[in-house]
């Protein structure tokens, strides 16, 4: 048992050691103290306003490595994560603004929409691919095209436009039509409190936290305890085989494709809710960080938690290192990207000793068998 | 008729290509004549339609590489983006000749990771490319805030040069002005004649160096590839690699040459990116994701060279006209184009027997030719994503007359296991 921990995270903390030798070779290259600056992240971390940042940050890339993870667990790439979402926060933040309903009910429509924008973008890809044949990969990036350069980059330039006809710049006319008080999920931080003490005001926890969890949980359950979560790992492991022992294969995709697409419709709910709106410049990126998440945390529900929690601390980390300048805050990039490509291969690489050591043991147990 | 088509297809590849051509030229000018504009055939547009393929070309034919020898480079993104830094940093430090090769070898060195990810460690294809995707741009920032004490730009930096084909386009020979014939036969004013002059002198004109290389790396990557030793191992590799060990070739060594010349090519298209042919500088996100359209041109060229270029040019075409179309017009045309397009795939679908698809075409053919009589002009998204939708329909309707490498995707290991 013990041996099988350690075999389980030898290769994420190489990768992490790795990643911190790079990192360090690199700002010293360039005449930054690692220490000093790793010394300030890490002071950072540890204070509360800051984890509530990590914590509104890894709620996104949380939600986006879910996206992601389903289409992986049956070797589906859907790249399209960053143009679903961006598609979905749009439209569910233009309706939303656009109706007045009773609270429950608002919220709800402002998630539906979302999901349903985002399920059906996917699904396109999803359709295209069982129809036609088309490449998951290659279709899901023309439509992250046709998604962020294409429908988004008008909608802000048509909006400009409006603006250049009178009205001035300001906060208060950035982006889609407000939504009602009614249509904005409510921020935890007085659940937080209770453990915590007070949280600055201008610090809110994010409500979608709760909704990342409930999700990450559901997709445990999903692909631990059902039928369709077996169907989809076997679809994964050997289609052929799944395919033999029943599970259609097209229908598996289409439904794999829309459920992505669904929890990829909830990533700009996060930023939505918190300014009540959709704005020009929303986060962008979060897709393809939520790929790194998925790809890091080995697609496990526990995993990618981790992951998001470390990308997220290090994203907030950069603000920090912008300030005391003891590092260019662009190191917390590489190190995500280091760690990302480092802790693949370390996977790789330790699956094939388990594979070594299996094939050892069939082999002994074999020989015992026939000296027996 | 028969045996005219026969004939036809039994002239030399080129010659095959400049009739294409010709029609293509054809098309656009009776489109152009019926659609009230003046755009399509002119020389400004020629010259955005190399400008805006050539990252693309270059960035496919790094993908050709790539798959040929099974191994899938969605990194192209990444390895551009490092072409793009390196060649700015190159050319800054040392003059645009030697910073070319540098963003050369920077690309090149994006494929070398990669390599050593997929060939060596076995590690998923796709998933490799996307952390090189990821690495590039953070990599490029931090070395520009190091570097340049800006994340997103460099200084301006110098072209290695341009150059006018001398007689057809008036370039000076050791001093000597020659004539510019395509000058003389545009200002005729002939229909088409005159239209294929034009259009030609835009490519000729002020052409980039770069420009020269990249169109000369088509038929040399074509040569490389089914004319030599190298080009055949390669190919083993990505379509029977155990049958290429088994005559004792060294798989591996070919996967690692065939994605480090993949990434040096995406390398070069960063350095035409940075060039003042396109950007002038560095700039952060100039990439435009242009490596993942050379991948989409892999695709829609059939893993060929020539193919490749089409898409490169199509792409080029479409992205540059509407950059230099400002009162709408000749994107307005060019939906009358795309009604002839898809009534063209339509009736070559139901030559086939495929009826449902020539339907579908048709009715598209259809809409698009209504939407064209009814509109004065096309609303700005529909320009932005018609590069993408082209893509995308030619895979819907072509996808499976296209025929990628076998051992494409899969991780090869020695001995079979």
């Amino acid at each position: 048992m013990m041996r099988k921990v350690a075999a389980t995270l030898a290769a994420p903390v190489g990768a992490l050691v790795l990643t911190l030798i790079i990192s360090s070779l690199a700002l010293w290259v360039f005449g930054s103290n690692p220490f000093a600056a790793y010394g300030d992240m890490i002071a950072h971390a540890a204070k509360l306003e800051t984890q509530v940042d990590i914590w509104n940050r890894a709620t996104p890339l949380y939600l986006s490595a879910i996206a992601a993870s389903i289409g992986f667990r049956m070797n589906l790439f859907n790249i399209g994560v960053e143009g679903q979402y961006l598609i979905a926060a749009l439209v569910a933040a233009q309706v939303g603004g656009l109706v007045s309903l009773p609270q429950v009910l608002h919220i709800a429509v402002v998630f539906l929409v979302a999901m349903a924008v985002g399920g059906a973008w996917a699904g396109l890809a999803g359709l295209l691919n069982v129809t036609r044949g088309v490449n998951v990969v290659i279709s899901t990036i023309m439509l992250n095209f046709i998604a962020v350069s294409g429908f988004m980059a008008w909608w802000v330039q048509a909006w400009q436009a409006d603006l250049r006809e009178g009205e001035t710049l300001s906060s208060t006319n950035l982006g889609t039509t407000p939504i009602e008080d009614s249509g904005v999920l409510p921020d935890i931080t007085s659940w937080v409190e209770v453990f915590t003490g007070d949280i600055r005001e201008n610090n809110p926890v994010s409500g979608m936290l709760v909704v990342a969890l409930l999700v990450g949980i559901g997709y445990f359950v999903l692909l631990n305890r059902t039928t369709f979560g077996f169907d989809l790992r076997s679809s994964g492991m050997n289609p052929f085989a799944a395919r033999a022992g029943g599970v259609p294969p097209k229908r598996m995709i289409i439904i794999a494709m829309v459920l992505s697409g669904a929890i990829a419709g909830l990533i700009g709910l996060v930023e939505v809710f918190e300014i009540s709106k959709f704005r020009p410049n929303q986060i962008q990126g979060l897709g393809f960080g939520g790929i790194a998440v998925a790809l890091l945390g080995r697609n496990s529900p526990l995993g990618m938690a981790f992951a998001a929690l470390l990308f997220a601390f290090l994203d907030i980390s950069s603000g920090i290192l912008q300030q005391t300048e003891t590092a260019s805050q662009e190191i917390v990039k590489i190190m995500q990207g280091i760690v990302l490509l480092a802790a693949v291969v370390a996977y790789e690489i330790a699956r094939r000793f388990r594979e070594r050591d299996e094939a050892r043991a069939t082999a002994e147990a074999l020989t015992e068998g026939v000296a027996a | 008729m028969n045996a005219a088509m026969q004939r036809f297809n039994s002239l030399p590849t080129a010659v095959k290509w400049m009739v294409y051509a010709l029609l293509g030229m054809l098309l656009l000018t009776v489109v152009q004549s019926i659609g009230d504009t003046n755009k399509l055939t002119s020389a400004p547009i020629s010259r955005e339609m190399l400008r805006w393929a050539l990252p693309v070309l270059l960035a496919g034919l790094g993908g050709l590489f790539a798959d040929r020898s099974g191994v899938v480079n969605i990194g192209l993104e990444g390895m551009m983006i490092l072409g793009m830094w390196f060649g700015a940093w190159g050319a800054l430090e040392f003059g645009p000749w030697i910073g070319m090769f540098i963003g050369i070898g920077g690309g090149g060195l994006g494929g070398l990771l990669h390599a050593l990810a997929t060939v060596t460690f076995g590690v998923d294809q796709i998933i490799s490319g996307v952390a090189i995707n990821i690495l590039a741009p953070a990599g490029t920032r931090y070395l520009s805030q190091e570097v340049w004490g800006s994340p997103t730009q460099s200084p301006r930096i110098q072209g290695i040069g341009d150059w006018d084909v001398p007689f057809l386009a008036g370039g000076s020979i050791f001093g000597w002005e020659s004539p510019d014939i395509l000058l003389t036969v545009a200002n005729w004013e002939w229909w088409f004649i005159s239209d294929v002059a034009d259009f030609g002198r835009g490519l000729m004109r002020g052409t980039s160096l770069l420009a020269l290389i990249a169109v000369a790396l088509v038929p040399f990557c074509a040569w490389l590839l089914w004319r030599t030793r190298f080009g055949l191992r390669l190919r083993i590799a990505g379509e029977q690699p155990q049958a290429g060990e088994s005559q004792g070739v060294n798989i591996y060594a070919y996967k690692y040459a065939a994605v480090i010349i993949s990434g040096a090519l995406a390398g070069l298209g960063g350095v035409v990116i940075s060039s003042p042919e396109l950007s002038g500088q560095f700039l952060e996100g100039n990439s435009g994701g242009r490596g993942f359209i050379g991948l989409a041109a892999v695709i829609f060229g059939n893993w060929r060279p020539l193919g490749i270029l089409l898409g490169a040019l199509l792409y080029g075409y479409v992205f540059g006209l509407d950059l230099k179309d400002l009162d709408g017009s000749a994107s307005h045309a060019l939906l009358l184009l795309n009604a002839i397009a898809l009534a063209g795939v339509s009736g070559w679908a139901i030559t086939r027997r495929r009826i449902a698809d020539g339907a579908f075409a048709g009715a598209m053919a259809v809409g698009a030719f209504i939407w064209w009589l009814v509109s004065e002009s096309v609303p700005g998204w529909w320009s932005n994503i018609l590069p993408y939708v082209v893509v995308l329909l030619v895979l819907v309707f072509f996808a499976q007359r296209l025929r990628e490498p076998a051992a494409i995707g899969q991780s090869y290991r020695r001995g079979g296991n």
